[in-house]
């Protein structure tokens, strides 16, 4: 196996897709000659051609719109938004439209589309270049939303996601694009939306992440292993659809619950699993259940120290998961 | 290129018979007839269901009298070339009788009752996808259909097909982003897409002058760098012309916008009161262009139907409303255990 | 002094250059920014600037050559100082060294320049100096301001040690254990799910009511001469009771003898139709449980504890009942003591030690005790010194009834002798009081005769 980082995963991904199967294209700005932004499709055009690696006009609705239409007629397309900050403006036609496409029609018409964002924050992006944007999505039925956080993750999960005759938001934090390296399998391989996965195991806490900050919950996991605290690390993988029953069965082993997010803590995607926890496993809780999460406030600010303040990081979750397991 | 108003006209002759009207390329007499029978049958079930909300058995319904011609004209084009695909919107009841629905499947749609082919019941009537008659709606944001159904001409070429893909909407949509947005895109790829502008110069209540500051909205298709022509949308001979033209044009060199003028006969939607907003006598005198009314009185003037044969289509039409409303009626609506059904694709 | 420039980190995939042409020689002088070299990396060529002011010393690597990024190509001696002086290596620590299986968790750079917030540019030049302090200052480190608005609020104390959560309760329901004999390890002394498992697993064998219980066979020392026997929980607790008891209260001891003769005729008078009546036996718990509590009433030093800087008395007559129970010493709690019959009290007696050999006492059973009383006669003491319970002011034990002789009116007569031993907190009260209450006990019991009634 090859130590690779997240963008060299998601490339990859990409490009084995539009090699198997001719239906799939990629529609975005700057997607085409200059390889993405982030370099995510670079060399793809290319190889492809430039009207499989579509250069959109700076008009972001009709880029979803367009892609929308391409898969109504059978196509696969993978439309980029360029930043997750800019999914505003096309916001009707993916959670109006495209999440309503199939449900609205009975099923007559589906939508086998891969809309990827780059998210998140902490690399000095200020307010339009780090926002989280899952919580919407999540929110959506008729939408697919996953989050990796490793190479090896993204690489499997972006494969299925281009297979799946879905709408799926595929959601890749910035900060991981070249900070996270890992083993990723020469050969072919897939892995399934909807599941989730243990990082680490343990017997005290669970914690419950995604994205960036699964990695600082690893992070916090093995400085608190070194005081007797045995964390167990879930990592989510998929929003939408959640693994409730992994959630569970941790939770109902180790009887206490943390959930860590770098989104905004109010109405986020641990407030979900809170009452998923409360309402289903009500009986194991050994304690109440934590939230280590973003503060309400726009994210996230781009001074040094206002970022780092937002942040949650493997010390804040190391703190919080402390005073859990001394419950 | 220039821009053009086409009407048919008539003339009488120097003996006093009339001259017979020329008609369009690839038009045959029974070509009208069957239009004609098809415009009769979607007034009549239009007709019928607003006096059905007005008895609570249709929730809601968006009236297309008095834009049957632009709506059929340019179907019959579409039919007549055999590879288009439609995009309409809310206002199209007419266009999506006419395409092949029947009555009792248009009656089922407005009613909400299983078996409605459009979504199932799980949408306003008629909307969704009727995908063995090449439509698509899915909402009712309007314009939202404009980039979709540039996307789908994008994924026709790029499955090697040339298809012409037909997307109507109104001028209240003509203000929209992804108007904008829509044509750009078509323009710079010159995708084969007609974009048809049903402008009865009311958004609801709004009228032409609070939507755009020109005279006419053909004139923008300039600025996109591809035709756009203003055309005569009481017309449906005319608007075949027009559409026809369009079609050979869009198939090989890129978008056209046709801007058909028409008259709204009824208020927005079952919901509203035009007689708060409209000036006194503006209905009045639109109907007195009414298609049903004018195209009868052409197919009697070439002698290409009877009265007594416009007589009878009218009553076997009113007889098959008549019984798709029995029929829809006594059916029943989805019942409530496929509420999670379809909301992911398998 | 002197720093070694090296090719610099341009992109992730991207692991080597070439020098394409050298923009400078050795001798010339150089600006901060100015270009230095140029190199062609297999996705683009690009200028690499000088980081300082100085002057070129030399160069490390020829045009043409292939070098890793990372290796050492010129030094540039700054402007003051001397030039042959060691170099410095002013080296950008891009990357830290991968961990040896990363496995496909894989792990997160430190130490690096993530890409841009707008991007990922295709040239990754990092001005070396400036940035240098940019990347340490993009570290996950400790920020200069720490402040955490948001994140993990500590979870709420347990509120009295009394709150048990969903998961112990349904533990203990599933054992049948009395949580009121579990230790808490939690915050301010919760139960925790650990704790109850653990009692589950090490908690004290069902053992017949009567018999004292048996310690378990423990193991052996190695060399035979010692067994050991696990300490349970409700051994721990009460452990740690005594000695707080014993090393916190100054307690003395004084004794009384009680005539009870005329106590045992009057039991035996009504005892058979109590029995008759309740289904049970009557002992002579119930009637001094009485004279105790009126004696509390008339002495009210007796029911209270020391606070310090001041006595509190308890308004409420709770009465302990020392039990010996499977597993230990319990002492279930007969509340509002004073508000009994005698028969209610023998009612509520029984009651308690019923519920106490069989694990059923409740929370409120074991607590709000304010004066203890125990039955060390009932095994043949004649005299006890007991250790009170921490923090009342005294424990009574009734010690053996014995038929003695004794001297009456200068005659010997036969009595029914009980002696009654109090140990007494002497911060609260001293030796008058303690004998007062004494008295007072001893007199209401010699009254108890034929003709009391017990309702």
């Amino acid at each position: 196996m090859a130590v690779k980082s997240v963008i060299e995963a998601v490339r990859e991904a990409i490009r084995e897709e539009m090699a198997r199967d001719p239906k799939v294209f990629v529609i975005g700005e700057d997607v085409g000659i200059r390889g993405g932004v982030f370099l995510a499709t670079l060399g793809l055009a290319e190889e492809f051609g430039y009207d499989r690696v579509i250069d959109a006009p700076l008009a972001e609705a009709s880029i979803m719109g367009i892609a929308l239409g391409a898969a109504f007629r059978g196509m696969r397309p993978i439309p980029e938004v360029q930043f997750s900050d800019f999914v505003w403006p096309s916001i009707n036609q993916l959670i109006g439209e495209a999440a309503r496409t199939c449900y609205g029609t009975n099923g007559a018409l589906q939508v086998p589309m891969v809309i990827r964002m780059p998210y998140g924050g902490g690399i000095r992006g200020g307010l339009f270049h780090s926002q989280n944007v899952e919580t919407h999505f999540f929110h959506t039925p008729g939408l697919k939303v996953v989050t990796p956080s490793t190479p090896y993750d993204a690489k499997g999960l972006l494969k299925s996601a281009i297979r799946d005759n879905n709408p799926v938001v595929f959601l890749e934090h910035k900060k991981t694009y070249r900070l996270v390296r890992g083993e990723v399998p020469d050969e072919e391989y897939t892995l399934p939306l909807g599941k989730a996965d243990i990082k680490r195991t343990g017997s005290h806490i669970t914690v419950v992440s995604y994205g960036l900050t699964l990695h600082y919950c690893l992070e916090a996991a093995e400085e608190l292993a070194g005081e007797g605290i045995d964390v167990e690390v879930v990592d989510l993988r998929t929003l939408t659809p959640l693994d409730t029953e992994t959630i569970l069965e941790s939770v109902k082993k180790t009887g206490k619950l943390a959930i860590v997010h770098e989104d905004n803590i109010t109405g986020g995607v641990g407030a979900e699993i809170a009452a998923l926890a409360a309402g289903q496993a009500f009986e194991y809780l050994d304690g109440p259940i934590m939230r280590v999460c973003g503060p309400d406030v726009p994210t996230m600010p781009f001074a040094q120290t206002l970022e780092d303040a937002y942040m949650p990081t493997a010390d804040k979750i190391a703190d919080g998961l402390r005073k859990l397991a001394a419950y | 290129m220039p821009r053009k108003r086409t009407t048919t006209t008539q003339a009488d002759g120097a003996n006093g018979a009339r001259a017979k009207t020329r008609l369009p390329k690839g038009l045959k007499n029974s070509d009208l007839v069957d239009y004609y029978t098809r415009l009769v049958q979607a007034r009549s079930l239009d007709e019928r269901i607003w006096a059905l909300n007005r008895q609570g058995k249709v929730p809601i319904a968006a009236s297309s009298q008095g834009h049957e011609a632009a709506q059929l004209g340019s179907l019959l084009a579409a039919e007549k070339d055999g590879d288009c695909f439609l995009f309409p919107y809310y206002r199209d009841l007419a266009l999506k009788v006419a395409a092949g629905l029947t009555p009792v499947q248009t009656m089922m749609s407005f009613m909400g009752k299983a078996g409605d082919p459009y979504s199932n019941g799980r949408q306003f009537p008629l909307q969704g996808a009727d995908l063995p008659h090449k439509i698509i709606q899915i909402s009712n944001v309007v314009a939202a259909g404009l980039t979709q159904s540039v996307g789908y001409a994008l994924g026709c070429r790029m499955a090697g097909e040339k298809t012409v893909v037909l997307v109507y909407f109104g001028d209240g949509a003509t203000s929209q982003g992804e108007t904008h947005e829509a044509m750009n895109f078509a323009s710079i790829h010159k995708l084969p897409v007609i974009f048809i502008c049903e402008n009865n110069r009311y958004a609801i209540s709004t009228p032409k002058t609070s939507q755009m500051a020109i005279e006419e909205f053909a004139d923008r298709a300039s600025s996109y760098g591809f035709p756009g022509f203003t055309v005569d949308g009481m017309d449906l001979v005319a608007c075949y012309e027009a559409t026809r033209e369009a079609i050979i044009h869009a198939r090989s060199q890129g978008p056209v916008l046709l801007e058909m003028m028409v008259e709204r006969f009824m208020s927005h939607t079952t919901d509203d009161d035009d007689s708060r907003y409209r000036p006194e006598g503006e209905v009045e005198r639109a109907r007195e262009r009414d298609p049903v009314v004018t195209l009868a009185r052409t197919l009697i003037d070439e002698t290409i139907l009877t009265q007594k044969q416009v007589d009878e289509i009218a009553a076997a039409v009113l007889k098959a409303t008549d019984e798709a409303t029995d029929i829809a009626d006594a059916s029943s609506p989805p019942d409530e255990s496929g509420l999670h059904d379809m909301v992911y694709s398998p | 002094m002197s720093i070694t420039i090296e090719l610099p980190h341009v992109g992730e995939s991207v692991v080597e250059g070439t020098i394409g042409k050298w923009l400078k020689k050795p001798g010339d002088t150089v600006k901060r920014y100015e270009p230095l070299v140029e190199i062609i990396t297999d996705k683009v060529t690009m200028e690499v600037p000088s980081p300082v002011d100085g002057s070129v010393v030399r160069l490390l690597a020829e045009e043409g050559e292939t070098l890793p990024m990372g290796a050492p190509i010129a030094e540039v001696a700054t402007a003051d100082s001397p030039e042959g002086a060691e170099p410095e290596t002013a080296s950008i620590e891009i990357e830290t060294a991968a961990p040896d299986s990363p496995g496909t968790t894989g792990y997160l750079l430190k130490n690096v320049t993530p890409v841009g917030p707008t991007g990922g540019a295709v040239v990754e030049i990092e001005e070396p100096t400036g940035t240098t302090a940019d990347a340490a200052a993009t570290q996950p480190a400790a920020p200069a301001a720490p402040v955490t608005p948001a994140p993990a609020a500590a979870p709420p104390a347990p509120s009295g040690s009394t709150r048990l959560s969903p998961a112990v309760r349904r533990l203990a329901q599933e054992h049948s254990v009395d949580v009121s004999q579990v230790q808490g390890t939690g915050l301010g002394g919760r139960i925790t799910r650990d704790d109850v498992l653990k009692f589950v697993e090490s908690g004290p064998a069902t053992a017949p009511a009567a018999a004292p219980a048996r310690q378990p066979a423990g193991e052996t020392s190695a060399d035979g001469e010692e067994t050991y026997i696990t300490v349970t929980p409700v051994r721990r607790m009460i452990a740690e009771a005594m000695v707080k008891s014993v090393s916190e209260i100054p307690s003395a001891w004084s004794t009384v003898e009680v005539d009870v003769t005329s106590l045992v005729s009057l039991r035996a008078s009504v005892r058979a139709e109590f029995e008759q009546k309740q289904g049970s036996s009557l002992t002579y718990l119930p009637f001094v449980i009485k004279a105790v509590v009126e004696a509390l009433k008339e002495f009210p030093t007796m029911n209270a504890t020391w606070g310090g800087d001041k006595i509190i008395l308890k308004n409420r007559v709770n009465l302990g009942l020392a039990v010996a129970a499977p597993g230990g010493l319990i002492v279930p709690v007969l509340h509002n003591a004073d508000q009994l019959s005698i028969a209610g009290l023998a009612a509520a007696a029984k009651d308690l030690a019923d519920r106490a050999r069989t694990k059923k006492l409740t929370l409120n059973d074991v607590q709000g005790g304010t004066f203890t009383l125990n039955n060390t006669g009932a095994l043949g003491s004649y005299l006890s010194g007991p250790i009170i319970n921490y923090p009342q002011a005294g424990i009574l034990t009734t010690e053996t009834i014995q038929k003695r002789a004794v001297v009456i009116d200068d005659a010997i007569a036969i009595r029914s002798m009980m002696n009654i031993c109090l140990a007494f907190d002497h911060r609260i009260n001293d030796g008058s009081e303690a004998s007062g209450f004494m008295a007072a006990v001893k007199s209401k019991l010699q009254k108890m005769a034929p003709g009391t009634s017990i309702y």
